[in-house]
Order: C-alpha cells, then sequence, then structure tokens
C-alpha cells in the first residue's frame, strides 16, 4: 500500500532531514527518497509530534459565546495542536460522566484535534463533595486527569482524598494553587506595580503555600500531583525541591507567564487580566530556567476564551483570562530556541510527550517514528509574523495582538489528516 | 502651555504645568470672593458629572466649579458595578458621547476606570478623574498643594512650589487614592514625602514610591518636625477584615489628638481631605484648631476644580500628556 503523503526533506528534532510517509492514521516509513501519492515540500520545516494542550478552556457547554468545542480545537489545529484537554469549568459543570462524555463526542465530531474532558475533583467546583471521579474515570471519556481549575482545592483534606482515590485508576489532580483568603478581591500580582496602580494585590504566597502543602501531600500519600501555571520564582524553588526528594509532581507554564509582566498593567487594559496574574520580569526569568532545565515539566496554554463585553470594561468588572493555543508554539520557540538556551528535542517533550504522558494519553504526544500515529506539526521557525486580532477561536482577548512573534504553523496533520494545510485551516475536520 | 487634554493622574502634571494650575486657581480663588462669583468662560459647554460610587462633596465641589465658570452641568448617578447591574461603563460613556459632553468627570468604584474611559475610544469629551477606586484623585491632590502653598506663601504664592515642605500623610495609606495623588504631586513640587501607618495599611511593595514609610506618628511629630500633617479617613470596615484590632487602638496609636496637636511645630497644619471621622483619626480639638485646614481645602477645592476644568476646555485641546 503506497503512503497517502510524503513529507518531503523535514527536519527531525535531532536536526535530521527526513522524508517522513504517512499512510492512513500512521507513520510508515521514515527515509530518504520516500515516494507516496502526494508529496510536500517540507525543507526547512521543522517536524515536531503533534502538540498536546494540558489546559484548554473549550467553554462547551455553556458559554459557547465565548467558544465552542468546534472553534476551541480549530484554534488548536491553528497552533499545531492534535490533542487538548478541556477543563471542567463548564455550564453544567463537567463533574459527571455525562457532561464529560458529551465533550469528549463533540470533540469527535469536530475532527480537529483530540479531546480530552478534563474531570471537576469536587461537585460543582465547590470544594466541598467530591464528584464521582470514578464514573468519569470509567466512561467512554475515559478522564485521567481532574481540576477544578479556576478554583482552587484548598480544604486540605478534600485534596488529600482525591490525590488518594485517583490512584485506582492512574489518575492525576491538577492543581489551580490559590489560597482563596490571600486573595480575595484580588486583581494583579501583588508587589510595587499594584501599589503604584491601587488594584488589590494577589501574593505569590497565596501559589507557593498550596503547592508546599500539595507536595507533602502527594509524598504523604505517594500519589502523584500536577501544578497548574506556575507563575513565580518561589513556586519554581518549591517544586526544584520536591522533585530533588522525589516527589511525584509536575508543573506547568503558560506561555504569558514566560513572556508577559505585571508591568502591561498600568494600561488597565483587561486583555491582561489573567488568573494567576502576570509577575515580574524575576517571575519570568525563573519560569524560562525552570522550563529548560526540566524543573517545569510542560507549557500548557490555559487558553482562556471571552466575549469582547468581558474584557471591555474597568479592570475589576473584567473577567479573567486570555487566548493561547494559536500562539503557545512561538512562544515556546522564543524561549526554548532563539534564545540558544535549549533545542528541538525539548519543545517537543514540553509541547507534546510531556503533557500526554501526565494525562495518561497514550496515542498522542508519541515521537516521530515509525508506528507512530501521524500527529505532526510542522513548523517553519525562521517566519516572523505580527498576531492580529483575526483568529479561529470564537474570541480575540488574545495579549499579543500587535506583538512580532517568531515561527509559524505551517501543517497540523491530525492522525494523518491535514487540519492545517500552508498555514489555512481545513474547512472540514476529520470524518 | 495648556495642552492636556484630560486629567487622570496627578502623575500627569509636570512641574510647570502644575504651578501653572495653582496659579490659576488662585485667580479662580479671588472670583469666589467676589459678589458675583461667575465667570461666562464655559458659556455653551456642558460637564457631566458621572457619580458611579456616592461622594456628595466631590460631586458639588465640581458641580459648583463648572457653574461658577457658566458650564452646563448634569449629574448622572450610576450607582453599582457596571457589568453585573445593568448599563457597563461603555454604554453609560458612549451615551454621555452622544448627548454631546465637553468634559465628564467621572468617580468610579474601580481603579483605572478614568484610564479606560479616556483611551478607549468611546468618548471625546475631556475626562476628569475624580476618583479611581484605591488609585487616583488627582484634583485632590491639587487642592491640597494649594492650600498647603497658600498656608505657606500667603499671597506670594504665584509660581511657587513646595520645595522642602514636609508632609507627613497618615492613615490608610494602602486603600487610599488620596494618598497615591498626593505623593505623585508632591514629588512634582519638591516636598518630602513621609507616610505613617499600621504596617498592615501600607503596601507590600513600596519599592516604586518616593516617600519614606513609619509606623510611629510619635516618633514622626518628634523627630521629622513635618510642616503639613495630613490625616486620612479610616473606614472602619478595614478593622473588620484585620488591618487593626480596634477603633480604640487605632486612635490611641495613629490618631492626631490634642496632646500630639501641641507638639507640632508652630507652623505646622494639619490637613484632613474629609468627611473625617471625628475620634477615629482625628479628635474635635484638632479638627477645629487654628492649624486645621479643613474648610479651606474645601473652598479651595471649587477654585481648583474651576482651574482644571477651564484649562481643558477652554484651551485647545493638543495632545493626551497621560
Amino acid at each position: 500500500m503506497s503512503a497517502n503523503y510524503i513529507l518531503k526533506n523535514a527536519t527531525l528534532v535531532d536536526g535530521t532531514i527526513a522524508d517522513i510517509a504517512i499512510t492512513g492514521e500512521q507513520i510508515t516509513a521514515i527515509g530518504t527518497s520516500l515516494s507516496g501519492i502526494e508529496e510536500i515540500d517540507c525543507t526547512g520545516l521543522v517536524a515536531l509530534p503533534g502538540f498536546v494542550d494540558l489546559h484548554t478552556h473549550l467553554r462547551e457547554p455553556g458559554f459557547e459565546q465565548s467558544e465552542t468545542v468546534l472553534t476551541g480545537t480549530q484554534a488548536a489545529a491553528v497552533g499545531g495542536f492534535t490533542a487538548v484537554h478541556a477543563m471542567a469549568n463548564t455550564s453544567p459543570v463537567a463533574d459527571t460522566a455525562g457532561v464529560v462524555e458529551q465533550v469528549a463526542t463533540l470533540g469527535r465530531e469536530a475532527g480537529y484535534a483530540d479531546v480530552h474532558p478534563i474531570g471537576a475533583v469536587t461537585v460543582g467546583l465547590d470544594g466541598k463533595q467530591m464528584a464521582e471521579l470514578g464514573a468519569m474515570a470509567n466512561s467512554k471519556a475515559k478522564v485521567r486527569v481532574f481540576s477544578d481549575d479556576g478554583k482552587c482545592v484548598h480544604d486540605p483534606v478534600i485534596m488529600r482524598r482525591a490525590l488518594e482515590y485517583v490512584k485506582a485508576f492512574d489518575g492525576v489532580i491538577a492543581q489551580h494553587a490559590q489560597e482563596p483568603r490571600l486573595t480575595e478581591g484580588a486583581q494583579m500580582n501583588e508587589g510595587a506595580v499594584s501599589a503604584e496602580l491601587g488594584l488589590v494585590g494577589w501574593p505569590a504566597v497565596a501559589e507557593e503555600s498550596i503547592i508546599a502543602r500539595d507536595v507533602l501531600l502527594a509524598e504523604h500519600v505517594g500519589s502523584r500531583v500536577h501544578i497548574c501555571h506556575l507563575s513565580t520564582a518561589g513556586s519554581v524553588e518549591i517544586i526544584r525541591w520536591a522533585k530533588a526528594r522525589g516527589i511525584n509532581v509536575t508543573a506547568e507554564v503558560t506561555p504569558h507567564h514566560l513572556l508577559l509582566t505585571d508591568e502591561l498593567v498600568r494600561s488597565y487594559d483587561a486583555v491582561y487580566k489573567v488568573n494567576p496574574p502576570l509577575r515580574t520580569q524575576q517571575d519570568v526569568f525563573a519560569l524560562r530556567e525552570a522550563l529548560i532545565d526540566g524543573t517545569i515539566d510542560i507549557i500548557a496554554t490555559d487558553h482562556a476564551p471571552h466575549p469582547i463585553e468581558a474584557k471591555d470594561c474597568e479592570w475589576s468588572a473584567a473577567a479573567f483570562g486570555m487566548l493561547g493555543l494559536e500562539t503557545a508554539a512561538s512562544i515556546a520557540q522564543e524561549v526554548l530556541i532563539d534564545s540558544g538556551k535549549s533545542d528541538w528535542a525539548r519543545l517537543a517533550q514540553v509541547m507534546s510527550h510531556n503533557p500526554a504522558q501526565i494525562a495518561r494519553d497514550e496515542e498522542a504526544g508519541q515521537a516521530i517514528e515509525v508506528g507512530s500515529v501521524a500527529n505532526i506539526a510542522l513548523v517553519d521557525p525562521t517566519a516572523k509574523r505580527t498576531i492580529i486580532a483575526d483568529s479561529a477561536s470564537k474570541s480575540k482577548n488574545s495579549p499579543y495582538i500587535g506583538m512580532q512573534l517568531p515561527g509559524r504553523v505551517k501543517h497540523t496533520i491530525y492522525r494523518g489528516y491535514f487540519t492545517v494545510r500552508d498555514g489555512k485551516l481545513s474547512a472540514k475536520g476529520r470524518a | 502651555m495648556s495642552n492636556l487634554k484630560n486629567l487622570l493622574s496627578a502623575g500627569d502634571l509636570d512641574r510647570d504645568f502644575a504651578i501653572h494650575l495653582l496659579d490659576v486657581a488662585e485667580g479662580m480663588a479671588d472670583v469666589n470672593d467676589r459678589e458675583i462669583k461667575k465667570l461666562p468662560t464655559l458659556r455653551g459647554k456642558t460637564v457631566v458629572n458621572l457619580f458611579f460610587e456616592d461622594s456628595t462633596r466631590t460631586r458639588i465641589s465640581f458641580e459648583l466649579a463648572a457653574k461658577r465658570l457658566s458650564a452646563d452641568v448634569i449629574n448622572f448617578s450610576a450607582k453599582g458595578s457596571s457589568v453585573s447591574k445593568g448599563e457597563s461603563l461603555k454604554d453609560t460613556a458612549q451615551t454621555l458621547e452622544a448627548m454631546g459632553a465637553d468634559a465628564v468627570v467621572i468617580r468610579h468604584h474601580a481603579s483605572g476606570a478614568a484610564n479606560v474611559l479616556a483611551h478607549s475610544g468611546w468618548i471625546n469629551g475631556a475626562i476628569v478623574n475624580a476618583g479611581d477606586g484605591t488609585h487616583e484623585h488627582p484634583t485632590q491632590a491639587l487642592l491640597d498643594a494649594f492650600t498647603m502653598r497658600k498656608r505657606i506663601h500667603g499671597t506670594a504664592s504665584a509660581g511657587k512650589g513646595l520645595d522642602g515642605v514636609k508632609v507627613a500623610i497618615t492613615g490608610d495609606v494602602l486603600h487610599s487614592r488620596v494618598a497615591r495623588s498626593n505623593l505623585l504631586l508632591l514629588n512634582t513640587l519638591g516636598a518630602e514625602v513621609h507616610f505613617v501607618a499600621p504596617p498592615t495599611l501600607l503596601p507590600a511593595n513600596p519599592s516604586n514610591w518616593n516617600a519614606k514609610l513609619h509606623y510611629s506618628l510619635d516618633d514622626v511629630i518628634d523627630l521629622e518636625k513635618p510642616d503639613v500633617l495630613m490625616m486620612l479617613r479610616v473606614q472602619t470596615e478595614r478593622m473588620n477584615a484585620s488591618f487593626f484590632p480596634s477603633e480604640r487602638e487605632y486612635s490611641r496609636i495613629w490618631g492626631l489628638n490634642g496632646e500630639r496637636l501641641l507638639r507640632l511645630k508652630d507652623t505646622a497644619i494639619v490637613m484632613h481631605p474629609g468627611p473625617m471621622n471625628r475620634g477615629l483619626e482625628i479628635d474635635a480639638v484638632s479638627a477645629d484648631s487654628p492649624k486645621s485646614t479643613v474648610l479651606e481645602q474645601v473652598a479651595n477645592g471649587v477654585s481648583v476644580r474651576m482651574a482644571v476644568l477651564f484649562t481643558l476646555l477652554s484651551g485647545e485641546r493638543a495632545t493626551d500628556v497621560s
């Protein structure tokens, strides 16, 4: 059987140049001078395993004015993603088998990426009673990641029990680390800038104290724990300490926390309002270093679409969150490649292998090799693009509009199907 | 000189421009002493007082200022948070724009609301920040500077700054827009700023503030010998949020009383932006003493706001300096 596609002269993460043959859903050959039905010139393009986002807000069901599973996965495809994990803070909350199965079904129907629902840890994200984690794990959606993201599982007993309980099906709790009492009414990073702007501060200690508690809880009960969106230098230190101690903890950082600082809040432009908040340049440096040295395991977007009216208002009335799917790979490239401090293999780990491994997605994050599922992002690292408001997402709350970012995802291949080709989104998803 | 489109922050004003505004206010003060307290300058202009927060004092001060300049004044009271309760800031602003407001004086509970209004493109009129959340209240800083200058230099005030004047601002600095605007303007005019507060009511990271911070009012009075002691209003709800244990303890340690008043130097003045909590941050002896400028501040507020409205609305509107 001849291959459907030959990706000619693609650059692999180790720098070698090769042809990649795709037959059906699989990578069937890697070599030189391969031939097949359709050959695509990939000279100068880096072939990366399709990206996997562990932290995506698809907003459906309930907030379809912001995003749907279809538009969110289309934005994902444009960004080179072939799998996303849909956060549970929908309406109704994804705290039952019924809701997670619905989201998974919507993802399959859309056909732009694998959609793995994340289940809520507690009923209604209320932090009080554990949701039916087993039912969600055993459902057709096969949920393995549980999170009350947007809210912290702040009750230490609930957190302990959840960490223990998910061991039964090799699940993981993804904690949104935010001590609620220390962040009442919080609007931005507590620091020199908040003092000037008169906005209520979100202190670093509110994040760090929960992370410290949870790594110790994870150690005590022998569970793994995942920490969402690290934002402070202090959090990095705690994770570094915990890993050195052998605690089974993984950590993520968002693209925006790798690039932007609280100085931007001086504009009072609510596009920069996000939770956890943008921090200081020192925090940005610490997060970048931690991503490079392995303390932080993954980049996750925390893609958080909001309608115009939720941002076109005074700061304190605005919603938290910013878009991220379509720009994540560019920021990863800037931090890891263009900085000269790391390499494409590390980028593939943090954008694909590691998130898939944390979520136990067996068919995602596979290396570009024979037998792997054909999930591939082909990136032109030499491109420069100025970010515009126009987006595959239904929302426009990108903090990068007007900024120039490096790199461009030229093609995205999802299970052997081009969801993006020559930078253009396919009109239809994979059947 | 009058190239200011909006007044959003006391930091918008450079030294020359701040002194110019204070000098214009001197002229306005003369008008306020006349029998017929009115100038025709802003006839035909419309000034909207857009108040999302109750503040009778500030509103009537702006209203009087606009009326004495012969502007038409509309008071628009829009209480409540914009998104949860009814009309958004954007819709309100666009409505005022459609009605042809030449200036919008905005008081809002959200820090930065005046900035958003000025830079959103929703409205073309001049924006005057009459207090935004816990951020700024620039006309208060101007009237405070005006009051200090008048007490220190009397009739020879024109053209002068506040160089070397030592100002101690005491109270809830953390939540005070008065403190923030005063800090910026006093720095610009050459004064030396001291903040005095319980540690809970100072910002966690004041590193960008050009001010000296103190915990002890007694030490500041005895060692720093301030020329100006400004007491800030303390809201009793701060007590419930554990910023301090009780009103009595606050008053004992950080309140101005007759005994502390006596230890101030002879020429020192006592200021308060009002409304006062008599018996909490300031006692009756201090509030009513000859050192107190509380009522002068109120009168000067009208003159300063006349100067601001006059300068924003009568001159050519050039670039937005903010």
